[in-house]
This record gives C-alpha cells, structure tokens and sequence, in this order.
C-alpha cells in the first residue's frame, strides 16, 4: 500500500497545473481516487458525512453482480458440453474454464471500450472521470448472448456509452439505463446475433447430439407454447437453478437473489421497485391466465396459460428487476414513483414477452420506455404533494 | 433623366454581392433548416435508407423551393395578406404534382420508393417556412438565391445521413456493393463484418441528425441555445 501512494505521489506533479501531462489529470484522479480514500471534501452546500460514495456504492452493485457472473461462466461451460452430449464425464473446473474463456473476453472489451471513451471525454471536457461506468461494463456482458462476436459487444458499447449517456452529460445525466441500451442497440442492429436458437449455447461449430436446441425457454414458448423440447425438458428446478440456455448472467435465480439481498442490505437499490415490479409481472400472469382461452392461436393460448408465478423465473425478469429496473440514475427518483415505475415495468415486460413473439423478452424493452417514462411519473407525484399540502394550508387557514 | 439614372444605380446591386452570397452560404451551416431550425425532419428520416432516393428528394426540393421562392417573390405585392398561405399552397402544390409526373415519368423506380414522400414536400415546413419569411418580403433573384441556398442545405443534410445509412445499414453506395458480398463471405464480409440493421430503421437518422448537430454545434458554440 505504501509502495503504491508513494508511486502516486512521485508521478502527482507532472499531472498538476503546469505538469507535462496536464491535459491527462482526470486520468491520473482517477486511479488515485480508486485507490485511495479522496483527500478533498465538497466545497459547498449541506453535505452528510458518510463513508459511502458514488464508488462504493458501484463496487457494491459490481459485488452483488459477482455470483451471477461467477454462475454464468459454469453455465456456458455447462450448455456447451451438454450440447456436444459430453457434459457427465466434464469436471466442475473444465466447465469454468471454458465459460470464463468465452465470457471474460466479453467482459474485458466491454471495460476496454466503454473506460476508454469514458476517458476521452473526461479529457476533453476537462471533468474527473465518474465510476458509473463500472456497472454498466459489467452489466453488458452479462446480457449479452455467449456467440455474439466480441466486435458488437464493442460496437454496442460505444453507442450506448456516447449516446446513451455522453451526450446527455455523462454519468448521472443519462435517461436510458446505458447497459439496456447497448443491449437494445445489439437486437435491433444485429437481430440474428440477439436472437432465435443459435447464439445462446456456444457448440464452436462441433458435432452436436441429436435433437440438440438452442433455443430459450421463452423462444420455445414463443413459437410452440411449450417450454422445453425433446432436448431438453426445462422443469421448475432447472428454471430456478439457472441450468439453462439464455443470456450470460440472467439463468440463474438463485445467484440473482443472491445479489437482490446484497443490494437490500447495503441499502444500494430500491426494495419497492423490485417488489412491485413482481407485483405488476405478476397482475400481468394472472390476466393472461384467466384471458387465455381468447388467444388467437394455439401457441399464443398455451403461453398465456402458462401459471402466472412462472414468469418470475422465465427469462430475465429477475435479472432485469434486481440489476436493471434499480437503477439509481434512470429510475423513478421518489417513493411513491418508484412503486408506478416498479409495477409498470413487470406489468408492460411480461405484456410484451407474451403478446409480441418478435420480441421474445420484453423486459428490456419494458424497463427502457418506463425509464422514459420515469421524470413524468415523478412530475406527477410532486405535484400531486403540492397540491395536497396546497389544500392542508387552505383548510388550516380557512 | 439624371434623377431616374442614379436611382438606378443605387439599386442595382452585383447579382452575387457579398449579401447575396450569404443568402445561399449561411442555410448551408449556421442556419441550416435541418440541424438549427429543426425543419424538414419527418423526409430526412423517411428517404435516407439508401442514397439514390434521398439525391432525387433533394434535387426535387431544390426545383419546387428555387421556383416556388421566385413565383411567390413576383406575386408579393399583389397577394392579400388575410389569404397568403392559400396562395402559398396553391403555388407549392402545383410545383409538386409537376416534379411528382416527372418523376414518374423519368424515374419511376425512383418514384416508386419515395411513394407518398413527394407529394408530402408540400407539407415540407421549410418550403413554407421560406415562402413566409423571406420571399414574401424580398425581390425575385433575392428570393431564388434564398431558396437554393435552403434547398441545398437540406440536401447536404440528407445526402449525408443517407450515404451513412446505405453504407452502414446496406454495406452499398447508389445499391453498388462497396464492402464485399455478405451472401459470399467476400470483403469486409470474410472477416466477420455485418450490415448494421439498425441503420435501416429511422431511428438512427435521427441519431445521425442528432449527431451532426453535436458535431456542429461544438464548432460553434454560437448555435447552442440555453
């Protein structure tokens, strides 16, 4: 620890005013900030003293983050043996090593280039570097289908970090969650790389056994109503154990819970949205259920049957929720918002999953138009305080 | 005699006097109509896929706004200001169903892919926009120097949102392969290149838009508004 403030220390003046690398002092306060508590304080205004900030707070998420991470790796591993018909004579370690072969490259690009462009702004700009980035870098990955080619990880990750977020003023300022929308501008750019039976298991163009799929469980249930196939038959426990084919991170529900209790702990995300985005995909289940004998087709009937509390552990709601929906930035920024922008985003996610088979998940779509949608439910809620006390004062006076 | 003669001279003016020139060089950066008035958008995000349509739309703009400006500039004085954009309508309405035969006539392929987009230049607000404020009030050159300059303003907006567009989302320029075969895995294709298809949406004209506009308005800080 020594060693490395003293390195700090000795390249510090060349980063100062009048130093050589002047123009590059974010990025030097940058690292040093990530190593070291700041030495400055805030200059002005009410402050409360408290040993969180913005980096701790990401380094908690990043942690909440890990088991889906850590769980995603042995799946891929997992999907892949399984599909060459190879996966009981494979250790626990071989799996990881082949997940972490295909997920970490994922993971270093979309850090490289999302820091990357992080960087030239702040240098252009002449603002320090902010730490939002270190969730979003790792959020894309996680969303990301395993055979996507690393080169639209990067392409996506530089749409979503100059568009989604630079331009409205860097981290804090964004409208769109930027994680979603590198994940949004991936599906709609590269639509047979997000999307249908091949991307989700990495078979490296081996022999694969016969009857093999790849395709998700909402895939399946998009086009013929039935969860599994003669491949694979996903029932409740393989749903909530995660030993299924889909995005990196969103399989496993219980490594999900896992980061869903970090984050209420610490106190770092929202208990409502995340109770009342189940609250509003559940309301959905249950319409569909007691509406599914007016479907327009037999496929389209035996999904909207499937029991309402399913698609909880369906695709990515769960991940979407904890991860996505909680968002600090994006969100709903009051309490009572966070309960309409909560139940909305179950409530239009589950609607769309169903209903549009062109868009086999619609949480990102649903938390994307909420994440729109969130200034105006917050407009509301402080007027509607307003006009509340507005009254109180009238009554009192009167 | 004399009296008339130097007021002669005193109007006339270099037909490409320095404010002359300004009317056809300033609609093409600090008062564009696409990326500082924001007019025009609904076209620029609808014919931009590919570049042949979005040159054709240009060039039909720039007859329907240079004529338009001129017939509006020599009618100024006798157009009762209660029916103008009647007047307006008229004029602009029977220069479109003109450019609209021709083009059927001459470019039916062409005027095929735009469909109902040329009939729409006559709701294009800068066409309006330019017969309101500037040819209502100004002579004819002055006018027709005024409705090019807009013209190709708009037309270095779409041409370039369109060549993005085509080569990114199509991997073609005007429908020629310039980045390899992607059915034959030649080119760019062989090593692992794809059309982006979210080019070919319009969403992503308007984020092309919205980028010139960023780049700029960081050349010049001028144009940013509060």
């Amino acid at each position: 620890m020594k060693a490395i403030h003293n390195l700090f220390e000795k390249v510090k003046p060349n980063f100062t005013d009048g130093g050589k690398w002047e123009k590059f002092f974010p990025v030097y306060d940058a690292f040093e900030t990530f190593a070291f508590v700041p030495g400055h304080s805030a200059q002005s205004g009410a402050h409360i003293r408290d040993g969180v900030d913005l980096k701790r707070t990401m380094v908690t998420v990043i942690l909440a983050m890990t088991p889906a991470l850590l769980f995603g790796m042995w799946n891929v591993g997992l999907q892949h043996y399984k599909a060459l018909g190879v996966a009981d004579q494979m250790e626990f370690l071989d799996l990881m090593i082949f997940g972490a072969w295909k997920v970490l490259p994922m993971v270093v690009v979309s850090y490289a280039v999302g820091l990357g462009i992080e960087f030239i702004f702040a240098i252009i700009n002449k603002h320090s570097i902010n730490e939002g980035y270190l969730v979003s870098g790792m959020l894309i990955p996680l969303v990301m289908p395993v055979d996507i080619p690393l080169w639209m990880v990067a392409v996506s990750t530089v749409f979503a970090v100059v568009i989604g977020k630079e331009v409205f003023g860097g981290t804090g300022m964004n409208i769109l969650n930027p994680a979603l929308t590198a994940r949004a501008f991936a599906f709609f750019a590269y639509p047979s790389w997000m999307s249908g039976d091949k991307v989700w298991v990495n078979t490296g163009g081996e022999a694969v056994v016969d009857g093999y799929s790849g395709a998700t469980i909402l895939g399946n249930l998009a086009t013929t109503g039935q969860a599994g196939t003669a491949y694979a038959d996903w029932g409740i426990a393989e749903m909530i154990i995660g030993t299924i084919p889909g995005s990196i991170g969103e399989t496993s529900k219980i490594a999900i819970l896992l980061g869903a209790m970090i984050l209420l702990i610490t106190g770092v995300a929202s208990w409502r949205i995340m109770f009342f985005s189940a609250v509003g995909a559940l309301t959905m289940g249950l319409i569909f259920n007691a509406f599914a004998e007016y479907a327009i087709s037999p496929e389209q009937q035996a999904f909207m049957a499937v029991p309402y509390w399913q698609h909880l552990i369906i695709g990515s709601w769960a991940f979407a929720t904890v991860f996505m929906a909680t968002d600090p930035v994006s969100g709903a920024q009051t309490e009572k918002g966070k309960i309409w922008y909560g139940f909305f985003i179950g409530f239009f996610g589950i609607m769309i999953r169903v209903f549009n088979p062109a868009y086999p998940e619609g949480m990102m779509l649903a938390i994307l138009l909420m994440n729109v949608f969130a200034p105006l439910i917050d407009h509301y809620v402080v007027e509607g305080n307003i006009n509340r006390r507005t009254k109180r004062l009238k009554l009192a006076n009167a | 005699m004399s009296d008339t003669q130097t007021l002669e001279k005193k109007k006339s003016e270099p037909l490409f006097s320095k404010k002359n020139k300004k009317l056809i060089s300033n609609p093409l950066n600090d008062d564009n109509p696409i990326t500082v008035q924001v007019l025009g958008i609904c076209s620029a995000l609808a014919i931009t896929v590919k570049l042949e349509p979005a040159i054709v739309m240009s060039m039909s703009v720039l007859f329907v706004m240079g004529a338009g400006n001129v017939v509006i500039s020599l009618m100024r004085n006798l157009i009762p200001s209660r029916i103008r954009i009647i007047v307006q309508l008229v004029v602009v309405a029977s220069l479109v169903i003109l450019v609209d035969q021709f083009l059927k006539a001459f470019l039916y392929d062409v005027s095929k892919q735009l469909s109902v987009f040329v009939g729409l230049i006559i709701t294009n607000c800068i066409i309006m926009g330019r017969f309101e404020a500037f040819a209502l009030a100004n002579t004819p050159w002055k006018s027709f120097l005024d409705g090019v300059g807009n013209a190709f303003g708009y037309a270095w907006i779409l041409i370039a949102v369109a060549f993005f567009r085509e080569l990114l989302g199509s991997g073609t320029l005007f429908g020629i392969p310039v980045l390899g075969d992607p059915a034959a895995k030649t080119g760019l294709y062989a090593l692992g290149y794809e059309n982006n298809g979210m080019m070919l949406l319009p969403p992503m004209a308007l984020i092309t838009v919205g980028v010139i506009i960023w780049i700029q308005r960081a050349k010049n800080t001028k144009l940013i508004e509060d």
